[in-house]
Protein backbone atom coordinates (compact mmCIF):
# COMPACT_ATOMS: atom_id res chain seq x y z
CA UNK A 1 0.00 0.00 0.00
CA UNK A 2 0.75 3.47 -0.43
CA UNK A 3 0.09 6.96 -0.71
CA UNK A 4 0.92 8.76 -4.14
CA UNK A 5 1.50 12.13 -4.80
CA UNK A 6 1.86 13.77 -8.57
CA UNK A 7 4.39 16.47 -8.32
CA UNK A 8 4.54 18.52 -11.59
CA UNK A 9 7.80 20.71 -12.70
CA UNK A 10 8.26 23.85 -13.96
CA UNK A 11 11.31 23.72 -16.51
CA UNK A 12 12.86 21.06 -14.14
CA UNK A 13 12.22 22.54 -11.15
CA UNK A 14 9.74 22.17 -8.26
CA UNK A 15 7.89 24.88 -6.06
CA UNK A 16 6.85 25.24 -2.77
CA UNK A 17 3.36 23.76 -4.52
CA UNK A 18 5.29 20.84 -4.83
CA UNK A 19 6.73 20.59 -1.53
CA UNK A 20 3.20 20.93 0.03
CA UNK A 21 1.54 18.11 -2.02
CA UNK A 22 4.33 15.83 -0.63
CA UNK A 23 3.94 17.20 3.34
CA UNK A 24 0.19 16.69 2.12
CA UNK A 25 0.42 13.25 1.23
CA UNK A 26 3.06 12.43 4.03
CA UNK A 27 0.35 13.42 6.62
CA UNK A 28 -2.28 10.92 5.16
CA UNK A 29 0.28 7.87 4.90
CA UNK A 30 2.20 8.36 8.67
CA UNK A 31 -1.98 7.85 9.28
CA UNK A 32 -2.79 4.56 7.40
CA UNK A 33 0.81 3.65 8.24
CA UNK A 34 2.16 3.53 4.90
CA UNK A 35 4.86 4.90 2.51
CA UNK A 36 5.00 8.13 0.75
CA UNK A 37 5.33 7.84 -3.13
CA UNK A 38 6.14 11.29 -5.22
CA UNK A 39 5.65 10.65 -9.09
CA UNK A 40 7.25 12.69 -11.48
CA UNK A 41 7.17 13.68 -15.26
CA UNK A 42 9.21 14.94 -17.57
CA UNK A 43 13.32 15.48 -17.34
CA UNK A 44 14.18 16.60 -13.70
CA UNK A 45 18.03 16.25 -12.78
CA UNK A 46 18.92 13.82 -9.49
CA UNK A 47 19.09 16.39 -7.41
CA UNK A 48 16.01 18.10 -7.47
CA UNK A 49 14.20 14.71 -7.27
CA UNK A 50 15.98 13.98 -3.82
CA UNK A 51 14.09 17.30 -2.44
CA UNK A 52 11.07 15.30 -2.46
CA UNK A 53 12.79 13.63 0.63
CA UNK A 54 13.18 16.51 2.49
CA UNK A 55 9.12 16.77 3.00
CA UNK A 56 8.44 12.91 3.54
CA UNK A 57 8.77 11.13 0.21
CA UNK A 58 10.30 7.73 0.40
CA UNK A 59 10.35 7.18 -2.88
CA UNK A 60 10.37 8.94 -5.82
CA UNK A 61 9.30 7.37 -9.12
CA UNK A 62 10.11 9.60 -11.89
CA UNK A 63 9.14 8.98 -15.45
CA UNK A 64 11.49 10.85 -17.90
CA UNK A 65 9.95 9.86 -21.52
CA UNK A 66 10.86 12.67 -24.05
CA UNK A 67 7.10 11.71 -25.33
CA UNK A 68 5.88 13.28 -22.05
CA UNK A 69 7.98 16.80 -22.36
CA UNK A 70 4.71 18.98 -22.48
CA UNK A 71 1.39 18.05 -20.67
CA UNK A 72 -0.71 15.80 -22.55
CA UNK A 73 -3.95 14.88 -20.05
CA UNK A 74 -4.13 11.04 -21.79
CA UNK A 75 -0.79 9.91 -21.57
CA UNK A 76 0.18 11.68 -18.54
CA UNK A 77 -2.97 10.14 -16.79
CA UNK A 78 -2.34 6.44 -18.24
CA UNK A 79 1.91 7.02 -16.49
CA UNK A 80 0.36 8.05 -13.58
CA UNK A 81 -2.27 5.19 -13.18
CA UNK A 82 0.60 2.69 -14.22
CA UNK A 83 2.54 4.35 -11.12
CA UNK A 84 0.13 4.03 -9.12
CA UNK A 85 -0.97 -0.02 -9.71
CA UNK A 86 2.72 -0.35 -9.40
CA UNK A 87 3.03 1.26 -6.01
CA UNK A 88 -0.44 -0.09 -5.16
CA UNK A 89 -1.53 3.40 -4.03
CA UNK A 90 -4.87 3.82 -2.56
CA UNK A 91 -5.02 7.68 -1.80
CA UNK A 92 -3.69 9.67 -4.84
CA UNK A 93 -2.87 13.80 -4.46
CA UNK A 94 -2.87 16.05 -7.24
CA UNK A 95 -2.66 19.81 -6.85
CA UNK A 96 -5.97 21.72 -7.58
CA UNK A 97 -4.82 23.54 -10.64
CA UNK A 98 -4.95 23.17 -14.39
CA UNK A 99 -2.28 20.02 -14.37
CA UNK A 100 -4.18 18.28 -11.62
CA UNK A 101 -7.97 19.50 -12.96
CA UNK A 102 -6.55 18.58 -16.15
CA UNK A 103 -5.13 14.50 -15.04
CA UNK A 104 -6.81 14.07 -12.12
CA UNK A 105 -10.10 12.73 -13.14
CA UNK A 106 -9.00 10.74 -16.57
CA UNK A 107 -7.32 8.72 -13.49
CA UNK A 108 -9.58 8.29 -11.49
CA UNK A 109 -11.64 6.20 -14.00
CA UNK A 110 -8.72 4.35 -15.26
CA UNK A 111 -8.60 3.34 -11.49
CA UNK A 112 -12.16 3.59 -10.66
CA UNK A 113 -11.42 5.73 -7.63
CA UNK A 114 -13.87 8.31 -6.23
CA UNK A 115 -12.42 11.96 -6.34
CA UNK A 116 -13.18 14.91 -3.99
CA UNK A 117 -11.66 18.27 -5.53
CA UNK A 118 -10.49 21.22 -3.68
CA UNK A 119 -9.77 19.77 -0.25
CA UNK A 120 -8.03 21.59 2.39
CA UNK A 121 -7.27 19.13 4.85
CA UNK A 122 -6.81 15.74 5.41
CA UNK A 123 -9.51 13.56 6.02
CA UNK A 124 -11.63 13.69 8.84
CA UNK A 125 -11.93 10.18 9.24
CA UNK A 126 -10.50 7.13 7.36
CA UNK A 127 -13.13 4.37 7.54
CA UNK A 128 -15.42 5.59 6.36
CA UNK A 129 -13.49 7.75 4.08
CA UNK A 130 -14.48 11.45 5.21
CA UNK A 131 -12.82 14.72 3.00
CA UNK A 132 -14.00 18.34 3.65
CA UNK A 133 -13.73 19.96 0.03
CA UNK A 134 -14.88 23.11 -1.51
CA UNK A 135 -17.82 23.49 -3.37
CA UNK A 136 -20.26 25.78 -4.79
CA UNK A 137 -17.22 28.22 -6.31
CA UNK A 138 -15.71 28.38 -3.03
CA UNK A 139 -18.44 29.80 -0.98
CA UNK A 140 -19.54 26.54 1.24
CA UNK A 141 -17.63 23.12 1.87
CA UNK A 142 -18.95 19.81 1.46
CA UNK A 143 -17.87 16.87 3.85
CA UNK A 144 -17.63 14.00 1.48
CA UNK A 145 -17.39 10.57 2.08
CA UNK A 146 -15.42 8.30 -1.10
CA UNK A 147 -16.94 4.59 -0.93
CA UNK A 148 -14.70 3.23 -3.48
CA UNK A 149 -11.24 1.62 -2.46
CA UNK A 150 -8.93 4.08 -4.17
CA UNK A 151 -9.39 7.36 -3.96
CA UNK A 152 -8.17 10.83 -5.62
CA UNK A 153 -7.69 13.83 -3.62
CA UNK A 154 -6.69 17.11 -5.31
CA UNK A 155 -5.33 19.70 -2.77
CA UNK A 156 -6.32 23.44 -2.86
CA UNK A 157 -3.15 25.34 -2.71
CA UNK A 158 -1.86 27.21 0.12
CA UNK A 159 -3.62 25.46 2.32
CA UNK A 160 -1.33 23.32 4.16
CA UNK A 161 1.81 23.39 5.88
CA UNK A 162 4.99 22.20 4.11
CA UNK A 163 6.88 20.55 7.08
CA UNK A 164 10.40 19.11 6.70
CA UNK A 165 11.45 16.02 7.36
CA UNK A 166 14.99 13.71 7.15
CA UNK A 167 15.67 12.52 3.75
CA UNK A 168 15.08 8.93 3.30
CA UNK A 169 13.89 9.03 -0.41
CA UNK A 170 15.04 6.97 -2.83
CA UNK A 171 14.67 7.52 -6.49
CA UNK A 172 13.83 5.13 -9.66
CA UNK A 173 13.37 5.56 -12.89
CA UNK A 174 9.86 4.75 -14.84
CA UNK A 175 9.32 3.71 -18.12
CA UNK A 176 5.36 3.74 -19.20
CA UNK A 177 3.91 1.66 -21.32
CA UNK A 178 2.36 3.90 -24.08
CA UNK A 179 1.42 3.69 -27.49
CA UNK A 180 0.54 6.49 -30.38
CA UNK A 181 -2.66 6.45 -29.84
CA UNK A 182 -2.01 8.43 -26.49
CA UNK A 183 -0.67 11.02 -28.58
CA UNK A 184 -3.70 12.54 -30.19
CA UNK A 185 -2.71 16.42 -29.23
CA UNK A 186 0.02 18.14 -30.02
CA UNK A 187 1.59 21.61 -28.14
CA UNK A 188 2.78 23.10 -31.01
CA UNK A 189 3.48 26.77 -29.17
CA UNK A 190 4.41 27.38 -25.13
CA UNK A 191 4.74 30.94 -23.96
CA UNK A 192 5.94 30.51 -20.24
CA UNK A 193 5.33 33.74 -18.37
CA UNK A 194 8.74 34.88 -17.15
CA UNK A 195 10.42 37.43 -14.99
CA UNK A 196 7.58 37.96 -12.99
CA UNK A 197 5.79 36.78 -9.88
CA UNK A 198 3.17 34.30 -10.68
CA UNK A 199 -0.33 35.37 -9.63
CA UNK A 200 -0.82 31.61 -8.55
CA UNK A 201 2.47 31.53 -6.75
CA UNK A 202 2.58 34.69 -4.71
CA UNK A 203 2.15 35.00 -1.14
CA UNK A 204 1.05 38.51 -1.23
CA UNK A 205 -1.30 39.95 -3.95
CA UNK A 206 -2.13 43.51 -4.95
CA UNK A 207 -4.84 43.63 -6.81
CA UNK A 208 -7.18 46.84 -8.32
CA UNK A 209 -10.61 47.34 -8.99
CA UNK A 210 -12.32 50.17 -11.13
CA UNK A 211 -11.94 52.37 -8.05
CA UNK A 212 -8.37 53.12 -9.28
CA UNK A 213 -10.11 54.83 -11.96
CA UNK A 214 -8.14 54.15 -15.01
CA UNK A 215 -4.77 52.46 -16.73
CA UNK A 216 -2.74 54.95 -16.10
CA UNK A 217 -3.27 55.06 -12.61
CA UNK A 218 -1.36 51.68 -11.64
CA UNK A 219 2.56 53.12 -10.87
CA UNK A 220 1.51 53.31 -7.22
CA UNK A 221 -0.31 50.01 -7.15
CA UNK A 222 2.40 48.33 -9.19
CA UNK A 223 5.04 50.04 -6.70
CA UNK A 224 3.97 48.51 -3.62
CA UNK A 225 3.72 45.30 -5.31
CA UNK A 226 7.61 45.95 -5.80
CA UNK A 227 8.27 47.21 -2.77
CA UNK A 228 6.11 43.99 -0.81
CA UNK A 229 7.67 41.35 -3.48
CA UNK A 230 3.96 40.77 -4.86
CA UNK A 231 2.33 39.87 -7.42
CA UNK A 232 -0.25 42.04 -9.55
CA UNK A 233 -4.37 41.44 -10.33
CA UNK A 234 -7.33 42.47 -10.66
CA UNK A 235 -10.71 42.87 -10.86
CA UNK A 236 -12.66 41.30 -13.59
CA UNK A 237 -14.26 44.56 -15.53
CA UNK A 238 -10.42 46.26 -15.01
CA UNK A 239 -9.19 43.24 -17.35
CA UNK A 240 -12.47 43.73 -19.14
CA UNK A 241 -11.83 46.92 -19.99
CA UNK A 242 -8.13 46.16 -20.91
CA UNK A 243 -6.85 48.51 -17.95
CA UNK A 244 -4.42 45.15 -17.33
CA UNK A 245 -3.93 41.85 -18.68
CA UNK A 246 -6.79 38.72 -18.33
CA UNK A 247 -3.67 36.63 -16.71
CA UNK A 248 -4.49 38.98 -13.81
CA UNK A 249 -8.19 38.63 -13.36
CA UNK A 250 -9.10 37.44 -10.12
CA UNK A 251 -12.41 35.94 -9.28
CA UNK A 252 -14.60 33.01 -9.89
CA UNK A 253 -14.37 33.33 -13.02
CA UNK A 254 -10.87 34.01 -13.35
CA UNK A 255 -8.03 32.93 -11.23
CA UNK A 256 -8.34 31.62 -7.39
CA UNK A 257 -5.87 32.95 -5.16
CA UNK A 258 -5.17 32.09 -1.79
CA UNK A 259 -2.29 34.32 -0.43
CA UNK A 260 -1.04 34.95 2.92
CA UNK A 261 -2.12 38.41 2.38
CA UNK A 262 -4.56 39.74 -0.22
CA UNK A 263 -4.67 44.00 -0.49
CA UNK A 264 -7.99 45.16 -2.14
CA UNK A 265 -7.46 48.47 -3.94
CA UNK A 266 -10.65 50.13 -4.92
CA UNK A 267 -12.99 46.77 -5.36
CA UNK A 268 -16.54 46.89 -4.20
CA UNK A 269 -16.26 43.03 -3.50
CA UNK A 270 -18.95 41.47 -5.59
CA UNK A 271 -20.08 37.51 -4.58
CA UNK A 272 -18.26 36.42 -8.11
CA UNK A 273 -14.77 38.68 -7.21
CA UNK A 274 -14.72 37.17 -3.20
CA UNK A 275 -15.01 33.36 -5.14
CA UNK A 276 -11.13 33.74 -6.14
CA UNK A 277 -9.89 35.15 -3.47
CA UNK A 278 -11.66 34.74 -0.16
CA UNK A 279 -9.55 32.02 1.01
CA UNK A 280 -6.72 34.40 1.55
CA UNK A 281 -5.54 34.29 4.88
CA UNK A 282 -5.43 38.39 5.82
CA UNK A 283 -7.45 41.00 3.49
CA UNK A 284 -6.67 44.43 3.25
CA UNK A 285 -9.10 46.65 1.73
CA UNK A 286 -8.82 50.40 0.77
CA UNK A 287 -12.28 51.49 -0.85
CA UNK A 288 -13.98 55.33 -0.20
CA UNK A 289 -17.59 54.14 0.12
CA UNK A 290 -17.74 52.92 3.93
CA UNK A 291 -20.17 50.09 3.12
CA UNK A 292 -18.62 48.90 0.42
CA UNK A 293 -19.60 44.68 0.76
CA UNK A 294 -15.75 44.13 0.49
CA UNK A 295 -15.00 45.56 4.18
CA UNK A 296 -17.14 41.94 5.86
CA UNK A 297 -14.62 39.91 3.84
CA UNK A 298 -11.59 42.13 5.03
CA UNK A 299 -9.66 41.88 8.18
CA UNK A 300 -8.49 44.98 8.14
CA UNK A 301 -9.24 48.24 6.12
CA UNK A 302 -9.15 52.05 5.34
CA UNK A 303 -12.02 53.81 4.38
CA UNK A 304 -10.54 56.53 1.71
CA UNK A 305 -9.10 57.84 -1.46
CA UNK A 306 -6.98 55.07 -3.01
CA UNK A 307 -4.62 57.14 -4.58
CA UNK A 308 -4.08 59.36 -1.62
CA UNK A 309 -3.56 56.31 0.68
CA UNK A 310 -0.82 54.35 -1.62
CA UNK A 311 1.79 56.72 -1.63
CA UNK A 312 1.53 56.49 2.08
CA UNK A 313 1.44 52.97 2.35
CA UNK A 314 4.32 52.58 0.47
CA UNK A 315 6.44 54.74 2.10
CA UNK A 316 5.42 53.03 5.55
CA UNK A 317 6.21 49.30 4.24
CA UNK A 318 9.66 51.20 3.34
CA UNK A 319 10.39 52.39 6.69
CA UNK A 320 8.91 48.49 8.27
CA UNK A 321 11.83 47.02 5.73
CA UNK A 322 14.36 49.10 6.71
CA UNK A 323 13.95 48.56 10.29
CA UNK A 324 13.89 44.20 9.35
CA UNK B 1 -19.45 17.60 -37.89
CA UNK B 2 -21.18 18.10 -34.66
CA UNK B 3 -20.34 19.65 -31.44
CA UNK B 4 -21.86 18.23 -28.67
CA UNK B 5 -22.19 21.01 -25.00
CA UNK B 6 -23.17 19.82 -22.09
CA UNK B 7 -24.39 21.91 -20.09
CA UNK B 8 -25.02 21.78 -15.82
CA UNK B 9 -28.00 23.75 -13.79
CA UNK B 10 -26.57 25.63 -11.52
CA UNK B 11 -27.69 28.52 -8.69
CA UNK B 12 -27.01 32.07 -10.03
CA UNK B 13 -23.71 33.58 -8.99
CA UNK B 14 -25.30 35.75 -6.66
CA UNK B 15 -26.74 33.24 -5.08
CA UNK B 16 -26.35 33.36 -0.78
CA UNK B 17 -25.57 29.92 -0.37
CA UNK B 18 -27.60 28.47 2.85
CA UNK B 19 -28.52 24.78 3.59
CA UNK B 20 -31.29 22.93 5.65
CA UNK B 21 -32.20 19.78 7.06
CA UNK B 22 -29.10 20.44 9.87
CA UNK B 23 -26.65 21.59 6.95
CA UNK B 24 -27.20 17.67 5.09
CA UNK B 25 -29.15 19.33 1.74
CA UNK B 26 -28.62 22.97 -0.19
CA UNK B 27 -31.56 24.66 0.37
CA UNK B 28 -32.80 25.71 -2.78
CA UNK B 29 -35.60 28.22 -1.84
CA UNK B 30 -35.47 31.06 -3.78
CA UNK B 31 -32.42 30.33 -6.07
CA UNK B 32 -32.73 31.55 -9.30
CA UNK B 33 -31.24 28.38 -11.43
CA UNK B 34 -28.84 29.21 -14.46
CA UNK B 35 -26.51 27.50 -17.44
CA UNK B 36 -23.25 27.30 -15.77
CA UNK B 37 -21.06 30.44 -17.23
CA UNK B 38 -19.02 28.77 -18.72
CA UNK B 39 -21.02 26.21 -20.58
CA UNK B 40 -22.95 29.29 -21.86
CA UNK B 41 -19.47 30.69 -22.98
CA UNK B 42 -18.56 27.42 -24.43
CA UNK B 43 -22.01 27.59 -26.66
CA UNK B 44 -21.64 30.82 -27.62
CA UNK B 45 -18.58 29.85 -29.05
CA UNK B 46 -19.65 26.56 -30.74
CA UNK B 47 -22.66 28.49 -32.58
CA UNK B 48 -19.90 31.02 -33.60
CA UNK B 49 -18.05 28.39 -35.00
CA UNK B 50 -21.00 26.77 -36.84
CA UNK B 51 -21.88 30.23 -38.11
CA UNK B 52 -18.79 30.87 -39.94
CA UNK B 53 -18.31 27.24 -41.29
CA UNK B 54 -20.05 27.41 -44.32
CA UNK B 55 -22.57 24.08 -42.96
CA UNK B 56 -19.20 21.75 -42.13
CA UNK B 57 -20.66 22.02 -38.73
CA UNK B 58 -23.95 20.44 -39.00
CA UNK B 59 -25.52 20.65 -35.29
CA UNK B 60 -24.97 21.74 -32.02
CA UNK B 61 -26.83 19.86 -29.27
CA UNK B 62 -26.50 20.23 -25.41
CA UNK B 63 -26.64 17.47 -23.09
CA UNK B 64 -27.90 17.66 -19.18
CA UNK B 65 -28.47 15.52 -16.74
CA UNK B 66 -31.46 16.59 -14.44
CA UNK B 67 -34.83 15.96 -13.47
CA UNK B 68 -37.73 17.66 -15.09
CA UNK B 69 -37.16 20.90 -13.07
CA UNK B 70 -34.01 21.68 -15.15
CA UNK B 71 -35.73 22.27 -18.64
CA UNK B 72 -36.08 26.13 -18.11
CA UNK B 73 -32.64 25.84 -18.27
CA UNK B 74 -32.27 23.13 -21.48
CA UNK B 75 -34.51 26.03 -23.31
CA UNK B 76 -32.73 28.59 -22.61
CA UNK B 77 -29.68 27.13 -24.35
CA UNK B 78 -32.22 26.19 -27.36
CA UNK B 79 -33.36 29.97 -27.16
CA UNK B 80 -29.06 30.75 -27.62
CA UNK B 81 -29.31 28.70 -30.64
CA UNK B 82 -28.36 25.03 -30.10
CA UNK B 83 -30.33 22.85 -32.42
CA UNK B 84 -31.46 20.17 -30.34
CA UNK B 85 -31.67 18.48 -26.59
CA UNK B 86 -30.91 15.65 -24.61
CA UNK B 87 -32.30 15.46 -20.48
CA UNK B 88 -30.77 12.55 -19.30
CA UNK B 89 -33.34 12.23 -16.98
CA UNK B 90 -31.99 11.34 -13.12
CA UNK B 91 -30.31 13.73 -10.88
CA UNK B 92 -26.79 14.36 -11.51
CA UNK B 93 -25.62 11.87 -8.31
CA UNK B 94 -21.56 12.51 -9.14
CA UNK B 95 -18.97 13.27 -11.22
CA UNK B 96 -18.42 9.61 -12.04
CA UNK B 97 -22.21 9.42 -12.75
CA UNK B 98 -22.66 12.25 -14.68
CA UNK B 99 -20.08 11.41 -16.83
CA UNK B 100 -21.13 7.36 -17.05
CA UNK B 101 -24.35 9.00 -18.03
CA UNK B 102 -23.10 11.56 -20.87
CA UNK B 103 -20.60 8.87 -22.64
CA UNK B 104 -23.22 7.10 -24.64
CA UNK B 105 -24.52 10.33 -26.65
CA UNK B 106 -21.41 11.57 -26.64
CA UNK B 107 -20.13 8.92 -29.23
CA UNK B 108 -22.12 10.43 -31.70
CA UNK B 109 -20.44 13.58 -31.37
CA UNK B 110 -17.18 14.90 -33.61
CA UNK B 111 -16.04 17.51 -30.64
CA UNK B 112 -17.50 17.56 -27.16
CA UNK B 113 -17.64 20.69 -24.84
CA UNK B 114 -17.23 20.92 -21.05
CA UNK B 115 -16.79 23.75 -18.84
CA UNK B 116 -13.93 23.78 -16.47
CA UNK B 117 -16.42 23.37 -13.46
CA UNK B 118 -19.76 23.72 -12.21
CA UNK B 119 -20.87 26.69 -9.91
CA UNK B 120 -22.56 23.74 -7.72
CA UNK B 121 -20.00 20.55 -6.96
CA UNK B 122 -17.32 22.87 -8.47
CA UNK B 123 -15.44 18.92 -9.34
CA UNK B 124 -13.87 19.98 -12.45
CA UNK B 125 -14.32 16.68 -12.95
CA UNK B 126 -17.20 15.78 -15.45
CA UNK B 127 -14.86 16.69 -18.68
CA UNK B 128 -11.80 14.78 -17.82
CA UNK B 129 -13.72 12.01 -16.74
CA UNK B 130 -15.79 11.61 -19.73
CA UNK B 131 -12.86 12.10 -21.84
CA UNK B 132 -11.13 8.92 -20.62
CA UNK B 133 -14.52 6.88 -20.50
CA UNK B 134 -14.89 8.09 -24.36
CA UNK B 135 -11.04 7.30 -24.66
CA UNK B 136 -10.87 10.34 -26.31
CA UNK B 137 -8.23 12.91 -25.78
CA UNK B 138 -8.82 16.25 -24.03
CA UNK B 139 -7.90 19.24 -23.67
CA UNK B 140 -8.35 21.50 -20.75
CA UNK B 141 -8.27 25.18 -19.76
CA UNK B 142 -9.23 25.76 -23.24
CA UNK B 143 -9.09 29.54 -23.58
CA UNK B 144 -9.75 29.55 -27.67
CA UNK B 145 -10.73 27.36 -30.54
CA UNK B 146 -10.84 27.79 -34.04
CA UNK B 147 -11.16 25.15 -36.58
CA UNK B 148 -8.89 25.38 -39.95
CA UNK B 149 -9.72 22.64 -42.42
CA UNK B 150 -9.63 19.85 -40.47
CA UNK B 151 -7.71 20.89 -37.96
CA UNK B 152 -8.23 22.03 -34.18
CA UNK B 153 -6.23 24.91 -33.06
CA UNK B 154 -6.99 25.40 -29.53
CA UNK B 155 -4.97 27.68 -26.61
CA UNK B 156 -4.88 26.76 -23.50
CA UNK B 157 -4.06 27.63 -20.23
CA UNK B 158 -1.20 26.28 -17.75
CA UNK B 159 0.12 26.83 -14.45
CA UNK B 160 2.57 29.84 -15.40
CA UNK B 161 1.47 30.46 -19.26
CA UNK B 162 -0.64 29.58 -22.75
CA UNK B 163 0.15 27.03 -25.20
CA UNK B 164 -1.09 26.50 -28.66
CA UNK B 165 -2.34 22.74 -28.93
CA UNK B 166 -3.51 21.22 -32.15
CA UNK B 167 -5.82 18.36 -31.38
CA UNK B 168 -7.44 15.18 -33.63
CA UNK B 169 -10.73 14.88 -33.45
CA UNK B 170 -12.92 13.59 -32.08
CA UNK B 171 -12.03 15.00 -28.42
CA UNK B 172 -12.97 16.49 -25.59
CA UNK B 173 -12.49 20.35 -25.17
CA UNK B 174 -12.48 21.71 -21.43
CA UNK B 175 -12.90 25.04 -21.67
CA UNK B 176 -12.10 28.52 -19.05
CA UNK B 177 -12.48 32.39 -19.62
CA UNK B 178 -11.73 33.59 -23.05
CA UNK B 179 -13.54 30.84 -24.84
CA UNK B 180 -15.59 33.76 -25.96
CA UNK B 181 -16.45 36.95 -24.72
CA UNK B 182 -20.09 37.73 -23.33
CA UNK B 183 -22.68 34.88 -23.52
CA UNK B 184 -25.47 35.24 -26.05
CA UNK B 185 -28.57 36.66 -25.10
CA UNK B 186 -31.50 34.64 -26.63
CA UNK B 187 -33.35 37.03 -28.85
CA UNK B 188 -37.13 37.04 -29.23
CA UNK B 189 -37.42 34.94 -32.25
CA UNK B 190 -34.73 32.06 -30.39
CA UNK B 191 -37.35 32.00 -27.73
CA UNK B 192 -40.33 31.34 -29.87
CA UNK B 193 -38.25 28.62 -31.79
CA UNK B 194 -36.90 27.39 -28.96
CA UNK B 195 -40.50 25.88 -27.67
CA UNK B 196 -40.67 24.31 -31.07
CA UNK B 197 -37.29 22.36 -30.81
CA UNK B 198 -36.46 19.13 -30.11
CA UNK B 199 -35.90 18.32 -26.08
CA UNK B 200 -35.33 14.62 -25.66
CA UNK B 201 -35.41 13.06 -22.93
CA UNK B 202 -33.31 9.95 -21.98
CA UNK B 203 -33.55 7.19 -19.37
CA UNK B 204 -30.44 6.88 -17.19
CA UNK B 205 -28.50 3.99 -17.55
CA UNK B 206 -27.49 1.88 -14.72
CA UNK B 207 -23.98 3.26 -13.47
CA UNK B 208 -22.04 3.41 -10.16
CA UNK B 209 -21.52 6.46 -7.58
CA UNK B 210 -18.39 6.83 -6.23
CA UNK B 211 -18.81 9.97 -3.64
CA UNK B 212 -22.07 10.98 -1.55
CA UNK B 213 -22.76 13.99 0.49
CA UNK B 214 -22.84 13.70 4.15
CA UNK B 215 -23.31 17.34 5.08
CA UNK B 216 -22.02 21.12 3.92
CA UNK B 217 -20.37 23.61 6.28
CA UNK B 218 -20.16 27.55 5.89
CA UNK B 219 -17.20 29.38 6.19
CA UNK B 220 -16.66 30.23 9.70
CA UNK B 221 -18.05 34.11 10.31
CA UNK B 222 -15.10 36.78 9.54
CA UNK B 223 -14.40 39.45 12.62
CA UNK B 224 -15.44 42.47 12.30
CA UNK B 225 -12.91 44.22 10.13
CA UNK B 226 -10.34 46.35 11.62
CA UNK B 227 -10.39 49.80 10.51
CA UNK B 228 -7.38 52.25 10.32
CA UNK B 229 -7.97 56.16 9.65
CA UNK B 230 -6.73 57.02 6.50
CA UNK B 231 -4.58 59.69 7.85
CA UNK B 232 -2.70 56.70 9.86
CA UNK B 233 -1.71 54.60 7.80
CA UNK B 234 1.07 53.63 9.14
CA UNK B 235 -0.80 51.85 12.11
CA UNK B 236 -2.23 49.63 9.08
CA UNK B 237 1.50 48.49 8.85
CA UNK B 238 2.72 47.80 12.10
CA UNK B 239 -0.55 45.68 12.44
CA UNK B 240 0.32 43.84 9.30
CA UNK B 241 3.47 43.00 10.41
CA UNK B 242 2.93 42.38 14.36
CA UNK B 243 -0.52 41.18 14.51
CA UNK B 244 -1.45 39.19 11.06
CA UNK B 245 2.24 38.81 10.49
CA UNK B 246 1.38 39.00 6.60
CA UNK B 247 4.78 41.02 5.90
C1 LIG C 1 -21.21 35.35 -13.96
C2 LIG C 1 -20.36 36.46 -13.40
C3 LIG C 1 -19.04 36.18 -13.10
C4 LIG C 1 -18.20 37.19 -12.58
N1 LIG C 1 -16.91 36.88 -12.26
C5 LIG C 1 -16.12 37.83 -11.72
C6 LIG C 1 -14.77 37.55 -11.35
O1 LIG C 1 -14.27 36.44 -11.55
N2 LIG C 1 -14.03 38.53 -10.79
C7 LIG C 1 -14.52 39.78 -10.56
O2 LIG C 1 -13.77 40.63 -10.04
N3 LIG C 1 -15.77 40.09 -10.92
C8 LIG C 1 -16.58 39.16 -11.50
N4 LIG C 1 -17.84 39.49 -11.87
C9 LIG C 1 -18.24 40.92 -11.79
C10 LIG C 1 -18.69 41.34 -10.40
O3 LIG C 1 -20.07 41.08 -10.26
C11 LIG C 1 -18.46 42.85 -10.20
O4 LIG C 1 -19.13 43.56 -11.20
C12 LIG C 1 -16.98 43.25 -10.20
O5 LIG C 1 -16.24 42.42 -9.35
C13 LIG C 1 -16.83 44.68 -9.77
O6 LIG C 1 -15.51 45.11 -9.96
P1 LIG C 1 -14.90 46.31 -9.11
O7 LIG C 1 -15.02 46.02 -7.69
O8 LIG C 1 -13.56 46.58 -9.68
O9 LIG C 1 -15.80 47.55 -9.57
P2 LIG C 1 -16.99 48.28 -8.84
O10 LIG C 1 -18.04 47.34 -8.38
O11 LIG C 1 -17.40 49.38 -9.74
O12 LIG C 1 -16.33 48.87 -7.54
C14 LIG C 1 -15.42 49.91 -7.50
C15 LIG C 1 -15.18 50.23 -6.03
O13 LIG C 1 -14.17 51.21 -5.93
C16 LIG C 1 -14.53 52.13 -4.92
N5 LIG C 1 -13.86 53.40 -5.24
C17 LIG C 1 -14.20 54.33 -6.15
N6 LIG C 1 -13.30 55.33 -6.17
C18 LIG C 1 -12.37 55.01 -5.26
C19 LIG C 1 -11.18 55.66 -4.80
N7 LIG C 1 -10.76 56.79 -5.32
N8 LIG C 1 -10.47 55.04 -3.84
C20 LIG C 1 -10.88 53.86 -3.29
N9 LIG C 1 -11.98 53.24 -3.68
C21 LIG C 1 -12.72 53.80 -4.65
C22 LIG C 1 -16.04 52.19 -4.96
O14 LIG C 1 -16.54 52.59 -3.71
C23 LIG C 1 -16.39 50.75 -5.30
O15 LIG C 1 -16.60 49.99 -4.13
C24 LIG C 1 -18.70 38.50 -12.39
C25 LIG C 1 -20.05 38.77 -12.69
C26 LIG C 1 -20.87 37.77 -13.20
C27 LIG C 1 -22.30 38.10 -13.50
N1 LIG D 1 -25.50 17.39 -14.61
C1 LIG D 1 -24.73 17.68 -15.67
N2 LIG D 1 -25.20 17.48 -16.93
C2 LIG D 1 -24.43 17.77 -18.01
N3 LIG D 1 -23.19 18.27 -17.92
C3 LIG D 1 -22.67 18.48 -16.70
C4 LIG D 1 -23.41 18.20 -15.51
N4 LIG D 1 -22.62 18.50 -14.45
C5 LIG D 1 -21.47 18.97 -14.94
N5 LIG D 1 -21.48 18.97 -16.30
C6 LIG D 1 -20.40 19.43 -17.21
O1 LIG D 1 -19.15 19.31 -16.56
C7 LIG D 1 -18.53 20.57 -16.35
C8 LIG D 1 -17.74 20.56 -15.06
O2 LIG D 1 -18.55 20.26 -13.96
P1 LIG D 1 -17.98 19.73 -12.56
O3 LIG D 1 -17.15 18.55 -12.85
O4 LIG D 1 -19.21 19.44 -11.76
O5 LIG D 1 -17.20 20.88 -11.97
C9 LIG D 1 -19.68 21.57 -16.45
O6 LIG D 1 -19.21 22.85 -16.84
C10 LIG D 1 -20.54 20.90 -17.52
O7 LIG D 1 -20.02 21.13 -18.82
Amino acid sequence: MSVLAYTENWDGKFKKLSYELVSYAKAIAENLNTETVVASIGAVEEEELKKLGNYGADKVVAAKDEKLKNLANQPYAKTLAQIAEKENATVLVFAHNFTGKAVAPRVSVKLKAGLAAGVTEPPSSYDPFIIKRKVFTNKAFANVKINSDKKILTLFQNSFEIKETENKASIEEFTPELTDADFRTEVKEVNKVTGKILLTDAEIVVSGGRGMKGPEKWENLEKLAEVLGAATACSRPVSDEGWRPHEEHVGQTGKIVAPNLYIALGISGAIQHLGGVSSSKTIVAINTDKDAPIFESADYGIVGDVHKVLPQLIEAIKEVKAEG
Amino acid sequence: MKILLCISNVPDTTTKIRFKDDNKEFDASGVQWIINPWDELALTRALELKEGSGGKIEKISVALVGDKSTEPTIRKALAIGADDAFRIDSEPKDSYYVANQLKELAKDFDIVMCGIESADYTSSAVGGMLSEMLEWPSVSSVSSLEIEGDEVKIRREIDGGQEVVSAELPFVAIVQKGIALEPRIPAMRGIMMARKKPLNVVEPIQADVLTAYESFELPPPKADVKLVDEENVKELVELLKNEAKAI
